[in-house]
């Protein structure tokens, strides 16, 4: 218990020591929950519109001065022609284009309907989707209207369905609601992950490794020792990134604190033990940081931290049956946004426990051979 | 009981061979050396002794515990301070030694009798990190270190390597008292100035030992003449020499080359016109007596050791 203590003790000691290390621990990481939260964002504003208006109508104006009084929309001018479209996507000068066809708003009073013609480039494929999605609306809107002031029938009458959307849990849609607890849990995996891993492998480029080995200190002690001050600051980053999201984001916790703890808990044991394998691979610190830069960005790129993890090929699916930061992403949003209780998250719970237990016992395993 | 039985160690990394089949005992309070050149084996012997290390073949016991079964036991019982400095560099001069001491399941105050001799040199910057501190002190340090749970037995790899002459010296001294307590000492050393400081030395090369015995046994073996020469040309000289009827072998040694020659019957006068008749100037040859290092250049090039 002694040696537990003052292993514990000398790594705080040599914390404090490399104040560089100690800054970059606690500075980076809220920087990167701040500008990860503003800045990585989805919603998809300042689109540029062109359009072909082959009608010049009363009605094909309003159509086109429906797109111009939105915020997602900027009107970047008419276009002469459909080779002139194709060219303007081309340039990449507007992300849509708009087509009116000639006859529109006779076709429109005449026959009660028409066709108009959206172009989308579509390399950002979710940006094209979410454009396609307001244009329809818009246009959808405007269909609507024209219905309206045509049919002479009393709008009652008309049988027409209308959706009223509801946003629950992210009222707003807010971004940085739905990216804050995922990044907090990732920022968890950098210090106990990356971190302690480096930190077990400089012991053995300074020979410092060979020397604990030949002394009698047991497995357990040296990695209880090297694990509980990552814990410690991990969950003392934890507090700070709970407390920027309350007040500098203003998301609510939804759910328990505690129970948010005693993930944040399990999380950082389960990237200790990530840690400890990782440097039982390496032999130096080079190594280390390769090896966990590939697992981390493999494991923060298919977590559903930015994209939903559902919408993933089935073999990526597949691949996050291992990953810890989707469930503990799972778990942080639930818990903070929606208010699960611990019952709603127990698969959560076991999976990550049972990770954490496959990689302490792997890891001490494999720290056994390399003695 | 040997404090050290060494059975027919053998340890290869991969199809390298580096310990073949060594076996050696050393005695109770034995101050024991291991000369020999980078790359004899002499880290690995270490290593397998102080259990870092399992060996391929045959078995070593230190203390009376092998070293593979025994291993927990053993590391209460064993002092390793290993060639290149080891303890924590942004850990302070106390610090360190409390840590190791902890580790060890003791404190500083109850084994200070034995470092303090060595402590109280380092006791004025005690609060200095270790990695601040000079070469010479770095080692008194690790020795510190190495000693703060009174080991049965002391293995220092290369503790002299890389430090000036004095701190060398000073370093040999301490050892020689800490010696006269009773501790079992196993030191290696690639320079062989340092044998005649131990009670028995081995040499080793290329993973075996060449010979075992005491620093003066061990010059005694060398019986045959042997000359110091010097002249103008260094290089040509040897080059000269190497290639006389007379010759056993030559080396330089500093200023002088040492030259061992075949028989008794070769006298000096007769290197003298040999080396005149190769246009050679200023020349001077003396006999001497032969020193650790003709020894161990004697037992390098002999293809079956003596001992």
């Amino acid at each position: 218990m002694n040696r537990i203590r003052y292993m514990v003790e000398k790594e705080i000691r040599q914390l404090r020591r490399n104040p560089v290390l100690l800054r970059i621990m606690i500075l980076a990481p809220i920087m990167q929950l701040i500008l990860l939260s503003y800045a990585a964002n989805y919603e998809v504003k300042n689109l540029n519109i062109a359009v072909v208006d082959g009608d010049h109508t009363t009605y094909s104006q309003r159509l086109v001065g429906k797109f111009r009084h939105l915020d997602n929309f900027n009107l970047t001018g008419y276009l002469s022609s459909d080779k002139k479209a194709r060219q303007t996507l081309l340039a990449g000068d507007a992300d849509l284009v708009l087509v009116i066809p000639p006859h529109f708003e006779r076709d429109l009073e005449k026959a009660g309907s028409t066709t108009v013609q959206l172009l989308l480039n579509a390399i950002d494929g979710s940006k094209a989707g979410i454009a396609n999605g307001y244009a329809t609306a818009i246009i959808r809107d405007f269909s609507a209207d024209i219905l309206a002031e045509t049919k002479v029938v009393s709008p009652g009458v008309v049988s027409q369905l209308t959706i009223e959307n509801q946003y629950w849990y992210n009222p707003k849609l807010e971004y940085k609601t739905f990216m804050v607890p995922g990044v907090l849990f990732e920022l968890l995996l950098l210090v106990g992950g990356l971190v302690s891993a480096l930190n077990i492998v400089r012991e053995k480029e300074i020979g410092t490794m060979e020397q604990l080995n030949v002394t009698p200190i047991r497995k357990h002690e040296f990695i209880l020792g090297k694990s509980i001050p990552f814990v410690i600051v991990g969950l003392g980053l934890f507090t700070v990134g709970l407390l920027l999201g309350r007040f500098l984001f203003q998301i609510r916790i939804e759910g328990s604190v505690a129970l948010m703890y005693v993930f944040a808990l399990l999380f950082l044991i389960l990237c200790v033990g990530l840690g400890l394998l990782i440097s039982t691979l390496a032999e130096n610190q080079q190594q280390a940081l390769f090896v966990s830069f590939f697992v981390l960005v493999l494991f923060i790129l298919l977590s559903g931290l930015f994209a939903s993890t559902e919408n993933m090929p089935v073999w990526a699916q597949w691949l996050n049956w291992l990953n810890p930061l989707k469930y503990i992403i799972e778990v942080g949003r639930n818990v903070m946004l929606k208010g699960s209780t611990f019952a709603d998250v127990s698969r959560q719970f076991f999976v990550l426990g049972g990770m954490a237990v496959g990689l302490l016992l792997l890891a001490s395993w494999r720290y056994r051979k390399t003695v | 009981m040997d404090a050290i039985i060494i059975e027919n160690v053998s340890k290869s990394y991969g199809e390298t061979p580096a310990v073949s089949a060594i076996s050696l005992s050393i005695r109770p309070g034995e101050l024991f050396g291991l000369i020999g050149p980078d790359g004899a084996g002499k880290t690995t012997l270490f290593k397998i002794l102080v259990t870092l290390l399992l060996p391929d073949q045959g078995r070593a016991t230190v203390a009376g515990y092998d070293v593979v079964k025994d291993y927990k036991a053993l590391r209460q019982l064993v002092g390793y301070m290993p060639g290149r400095f080891s303890l924590y560099p942004d850990l302070s001069v106390q610090e360190n030694l409390a840590f190791f001491a902890t580790v060890f399941g003791t404190t500083i105050p109850e084994n200070y009798p034995l470092i303090q001799e060595i402590y109280s040199q380092l006791e004025p910057f005690k609060d200095r990190r270790a990695g601040q501190l000079s070469g010479g002190m770095k080692q008194k340090l690790a020795l510190c270190c190495a000693l703060i749970h009174k080991p049965e037995v002391l293995f220092l790899d290369e503790p002299t390597t890389g430090v000036d002459a004095v701190s060398r010296k000073e370093f040999w001294d301490m050892l020689r008292k800490l010696n006269e307590r009773g501790l079992t000492t196993l030191v290696s050393t690639p320079y062989m100035d340092e044998a005649s400081r131990c009670d028995r030395v081995a040499f080793m090369q290329t993973g075996t030992v060449l010979a075992v015995d005491t620093p003066s046994a061990i010059t005694n073996r060398f019986t045959k003449p042997l000359y110091a020469v010097r002249a103008t040309d260094t290089y040509q000289l040897i080059q000269d020499l190497r290639l006389a009827p007379f010759t056993e072998s030559c080396y330089a040694f500093g200023e002088f080359l040492h030259l061992t020659v075949k028989s008794a019957a070769v006298s000096d006068r007769q290197i003298d016109s040999y080396l005149l008749d190769n246009n050679h100037r200023n020349i001077k040859i003396h006999p001497i007596q032969p020193g650790i290092e003709d020894t161990f250049m004697a037992l390098m090039t002999q293809p079956e050791p003596t001992a």
